[in-house]
């Protein structure tokens, strides 16, 4: 099966993808399909993004050689410092593209769906250098296992709207910014953080999110002679970070390419987010995706101790890499996250968030081959999840 | 092939549909709201198949939706309880549901099995028409089932003509851009899109819905389309208290 980097005009992915909105969506969607394209090719738009992404977000983030951690292993491990962009994550990459386009197609106001918190801070971020209303939906749960963030985007000046229904996480806070958006058509940009939800969202927020696999390219060569590291691990939960450190990577196919996906409790436990080992081919959130569901389409409760990797389906893209064989997935249950969580913390003094301890843990699934390089996207920084850390220690 | 929905329309001005979820408030109650609403004067019913996250959906429709799936609500129970309904109702039936339980059923499956029961019509907010003509028409039509599309004041002219020539039913007129059940009034914005669509003289009768909650919203979008479609405020009512079928009764009294 051929594997696509770029969707067709329908959005599609191979079998996944999309756009299936209900009709009082279908305006809004249709305005940025048709203008995105154009707007991030234009020279204006470009400028003032990577102007940004150097000088406010401090990009280049480093490529750090992980000496006692590639001691450990016997290989050569890279670290993708995105935790050290500004907010935190590698998120503020796509809050950043997003808000200068909705400026572009002249919108008044920006609604965003938050789990862990990070895509939301670095929406109120972008909303407030760029003077533009913002409100953040968050599930109840998330609200309170992630109080710092909740601060963060309040002092940012954005209005945090716990959102009650369903699971109370990521999903729900999703479908609740969905229905705000669908009463708001007309001012107002929806800022999704991951590559879900309808075309244009899955290909747009991956296109963003490229600048971290193409920094690794141009910094791996200039530390090694070579562009090509043999793995590059990201983890999973809608899929952006990993989008992002595979996109340059998908055509080069000497690069194995691994998800590490949340596996909560178990895969077998009832308490997991693990999406392609549990999940199947369905309709959620305005795209065709794996998701875990019950035999009668419903969806399922998604776990992890990872707010961020709490939901219950991956992108359509991340989806179609699966199917065509091209991204290899690795299940990382809550423990194997937080025990390579603190192990970073013990060998190189780096405290990672837990959606990232979830791409290190991959490092024990897979056989490590002494001498080879492997890249693992350190997607965010641990600051907000000190107190999982605490209570598990 | 003949459908009870295209003789309704062609002969009933003022149509009263009325949207309940099935499952809600109680698993088995379907079949008995269903008679009690015609009953007690409905022209037509849209029986609602829940989903988890139906994302065009407001507070209340989607509460229904969770306690009829946490009730046991599944669409092959749907089609048991359903598979005698013709025995005493002919008003027509028209199944609403979001795409992905019928995918997982199995879109022709499903759509078998609703000619089988002889359901006319379905509604699914999210297939947009383009995705449905391309992949879901013709399975539609071979099962002599009527798809309602929606449109909304934000519909551009070149959709609402493409859902024009793709439905034979009649098109779901949104009355305002927003999710079911918000209580909005209907304002010039309303008078505005009805005119607009009026000037478009369609081939397809219109019915509106969304934010009707009562004689007097009814009566409003009554003298712009061929009927309107009550949900929330129907939902909202008949769980008021432990007795369905009175506040069934009390509910559609005000329509008499």
């Amino acid at each position: 099966m051929e594997t696509k980097l770029i969707p067709d005009e329908r959005g599609y992915f191979g079998s996944f993808g999309g756009a299936f909105i209900p009709e009082m969506m279908q305006a809004n969607v249709t305005e940025l399909r048709e203008q995105y394209e154009q707007i991030m090719a234009s020279t204006e738009f470009k400028e003032e993004f990577e102007k940004l992404l150097s000088d406010y977000v401090g990009r280049p983030s480093p490529l750090y050689l992980a000496t006692r951690l590639s001691e450990k292993y016997g290989a050569n491990i890279y670290l993708k410092r995105e935790d050290l962009n500004h907010t935190g994550s590698h998120k503020i990459n796509n809050a950043l593209g997003q808000i200068i386009l909705a400026k572009k197609l002249g919108k008044k106001k920006i609604i965003a769906e938050t789990g862990a918190g990070q895509h939301g801070v670095a929406t109120a971020t972008a909303c407030a250098l760029m003077g533009i209303e913002c409100v953040v939906f968050m599930g109840e749960v998330d609200v309170a296992r992630q109080a710092p963030n909740v601060g963060r985007m309040k002092m940012l000046g954005a209005t945090v709207v716990p959102v009650s229904s369903g699971s109370k996480t990521l999903k729900d806070a999703t479908n609740e910014a969905m229905r705000y958006w669908i009463s708001n058509p007309f001012d107002t940009h929806y800022i999704i953080g991951s590559v879900v939800g309808p075309h244009p969202y899955p290909d747009m927020v991956a296109r963003f999110q490229s600048v971290i696999s193409e920094e690794i390219r141009k910094q791996l060569l200039k530390a090694t002679g070579t562009e090509f590291p043999d793995r590059v691990i990201a983890c999973v939960g809608g899929g952006s970070n990993a989008s992002g450190a595979f996109f340059h990577f998908i055509k080069e196919e000497q690069v194995e390419l691994i998800a590490a996906e949340a596996a909560g409790k178990g895969l077998d436990s009832g308490f997991t987010a693990a999406a392609t080992f549990k999940g199947k081919s369905g309709i959620l959130h305005g795209s065709k995706t794996l998701f875990m569901q019950t035999d009668d389409g419903q969806v399922v409760e998604p776990h992890s101790i990872s707010a961020g990797l709490d939901y219950p389906g991956i992108g359509p893209a991340l989806a179609h890499w699966f199917e065509s064989g091209r991204v290899k997935y690795e299940a990382i249950t809550d423990a194997d996250a937080l025990a390579a969580g603190k192990e970073l913390c013990l060998l190189e003094g780096i405290i990672p968030a837990v959606e990232s301890a979830h791409a290190l843990a991959a490092l024990d699934k897979i056989q490590v081959k002494s001498g080879e390089t492997i890249v693992v996207n350190l997607s965010g920084r641990g600051d907000k999840d000190l107190e999982t850390y605490l209570q598990s220690l | 092939m003949e459908n009870r929905i295209n003789n309704l329309l062609e002969k009933k001005d003022n149509l009263l549909s009325i949207y309940f979820t099935a499952g809600y408030p109680n698993l088995n109650d379907t079949t008995d709201i269903i008679k009690k609403v015609v009953d007690s004067g409905a022209d037509l019913l849209e029986i609602g198949v829940p989903f988890s996250d139906p994302v065009a959906d407001g507070p209340t429709i989607q509460h229904s939706n969770t306690v009829a799936i946490e009730n046991g609500m599944t669409v092959k129970l749907l089609f048991e309880q359903l598979k005698d309904i013709r025995k005493s109702v002919d008003v027509p039936l028209i199944m609403m549901s979001s795409l992905n339980p019928i995918m997982q059923y199995g879109f022709e499956n499903f759509c078998k099995k609703c000619k089988e029961i002889d359901v006319d019509g379905l509604i699914i907010p999210d297939l947009p028409v383009e995705e449905y003509i391309e992949h879901y028409k013709s399975m539609v039509e071979e099962n002599g089932l009527r798809n309602i599309i929606l449109v909304t004041p934000a519909s551009t002219d070149e959709r609402i003509r493409l859902v024009d020539e793709n439905t034979d039913g009649f098109i779901y007129m949104v009355s305002s851009s927003s999710t079911t059940g918000e209580n909005k009034k209907f304002t010039s914005d309303f008078e505005h899109f009805a005119k607009r669509l009026e000037a478009m003289s369609l081939r397809n009768f219109l019915i509106t819905g969304f934010g009707i909650k009562d004689k007097m919203s009814f009566d409003q979008v009554c003298r712009y389309s061929k009927g309107g479609i009550i949900g929330s405020a129907f939902v909202k009512a008949i769980a008021a208290s432990d007795d369905v079928m009175t506040n069934i009764e009390k509910f559609m009294k005000q329509f008499n």
